[in-house]
């Protein structure tokens, strides 16, 4: 067995008493979000498997076969730490700590042995050193995922075709219309007037933050593409801000239909489909105004 | 002319499009410019960061509030080192592209803000400033 290794098995006791000191004594301790004797049984876990895993004298190499459980430990730690709602400065500062521990029984035990004493600190550092860096990485990665199944999730709910009357799509566009997305608007609305047989879309920009020459030049191929199909498209949600803005850029958007809103667009649609829509007479309330 | 607050962006994908709408939006509220002025910036704003992006593979901007004879206005100057424009008079009119676009970038944009300013060199980049005041003129 390593020297080293031995050493600290044998004073483990002592560093994991040093180690919890260090932590209970930082003004940084989390006692909202773990306590006492989680974070004991947790990092007397990991110091047991870091002791074992250096028993061979391997203090470089964290991805070799010995060093699996560490890792599995710490990534662990990360992950539960980053859905607790530690800040990756404090979950790194966790291993940091026990490296503080490990060099202060050293330096007790080695007083003597100056040179041995610089090699082991020196060992234990970049050790610690190795392990706090994918502590880290590890952290963001756990954010990384939820930031990609955000941006899944996002790209999911982004175009929905909606069925307002027989005949009648809508299509309510949220967010910056980018040439990838257009073309996913543009499937699915192509693909919605070819299942319900509809001759009116609506497509309302009411959502769109900012329409320049690009986004006018994607809803132009929308609407083109509609009038191939054989139905017709209406612009809705147009705001006078974006009106404006149009007619300085120079987009000529005068052969498409547009509106204002998504009702007026609706009733252009009724309109165009010859249907008619009319306060319903009812017999209660005239009954009403009689009492 | 002074120049009251100063930041740089850089914009390397489409992805940083719309953080930087978002700090023009800022900029603009921050100085209490009206929706409609608010929108033409941003709309120019994004024209051009688009162009850089096309052309140019992106580049840096400079984002300012600044102050003129008790005017206040945003200024924003879009740097890139692409491959430069050789025909400035060409690219400044309507319905002209080499990218098979609309062709209406940069005369919109011109036609969005107050003061626009455009210099290139064919092989070095191009710099673009634009500047919009608070109200408008």
């Amino acid at each position: 067995m390593n020297p080293t290794a031995q050493l600290l098995k044998k004073k483990k006791k002592a560093i994991l008493e040093n180690w919890m000191q260090n932590q209970l004594a930082d003004e940084s301790l989390r006692e909202d979000l773990i306590s006492n004797d989680d974070l004991r049984r947790q990092s007397e876990e990991l110091l047991n498997g870091l002791l074992s895993a250096i028993e061979k004298g391997n203090f470089d190499d964290i991805y070799a076969n010995e060093f699996e459980q560490v890792t599995d430990i710490l990534s662990d730690i990360s992950v539960t730490r980053a859905r607790q709602g530690f800040t990756p400065c404090e979950t790194t500062l966790y291993v940091l700590s026990l490296k503080i521990a490990l060099t202060d029984v050293l330096e007790k035990e080695r007083r003597d042995q100056p040179e041995l004493l610089y090699k082991e600190v020196l060992q234990i550092n970049r050790l610690l050193d190795s392990l706090s860096i994918l502590t880290f990485e590890t952290y963001l990665r756990g954010r990384e995922e939820v930031i990609l199944r955000q941006t899944d999730e996002i790209n999911e709910i982004s175009t929905p075709v909606i069925r307002v009357w027989d005949g009648i799509l809508a299509l309510p566009i949220i967010g910056t219309l980018d040439s990838s997305r257009t073309q996913v608007v543009m499937e699915n609305l192509l693909q919605e007037i070819v299942n319900t047989g509809s001759s009116i879309a609506i497509l309302d920009i009411s959502g769109v933050p900012a329409v320049d020459s690009l986004v006018a030049q994607h809803l132009i191929k929308t609407v083109s593409a509609t009038r191939l199909m054989g139905a017709e498209c209406i612009i809705s949600g147009i705001r006078a801000e974006i009106a404006q803005t149009i007619v300085h850029l120079g987009i000529d958007l005068s052969n498409v239909k547009t509106k204002a809103t998504l009702a007026s667009a609706l009733l252009l649609a009724f309109n165009m489909l010859a249907l008619e829509v009319k306060p319903k007479k009812t017999t209660v309330n005239t009954n009403r105004i009689i009492k | 002319m002074i120049t009251m607050t100063k930041d740089t962006m850089q914009i390397v994908r489409e992805q940083d499009v719309v953080p930087f709408r978002n700090r023009v939006r800022e900029l603009s509220t921050k100085i209490g410019m009206s929706l409609v002025n608010q929108t033409k910036l941003i709309t120019a704003a994004s024209e051009l960061v688009r162009n850089m992006l096309k052309y140019a593979n992106g580049g840096k901007i400079i984002l300012e509030i600044i102050s003129k004879n008790g005017q206040t206005g945003v200024r924003l100057t879009f740097v890139d080192e692409g491959p430069g424009i050789e025909n400035i008079p060409q690219a400044m009119q309507d319905g002209f592209s080499t990218g098979r676009s609309l062709g209406l970038g940069l005369p919109g944009a011109k036609r969005l803000v107050n003061e626009f300013d455009i210099k290139s060199k064919v092989g070095s980049g191009t710099t673009v400033t634009v500047t919009h005041w608070k109200n408008g003129r």
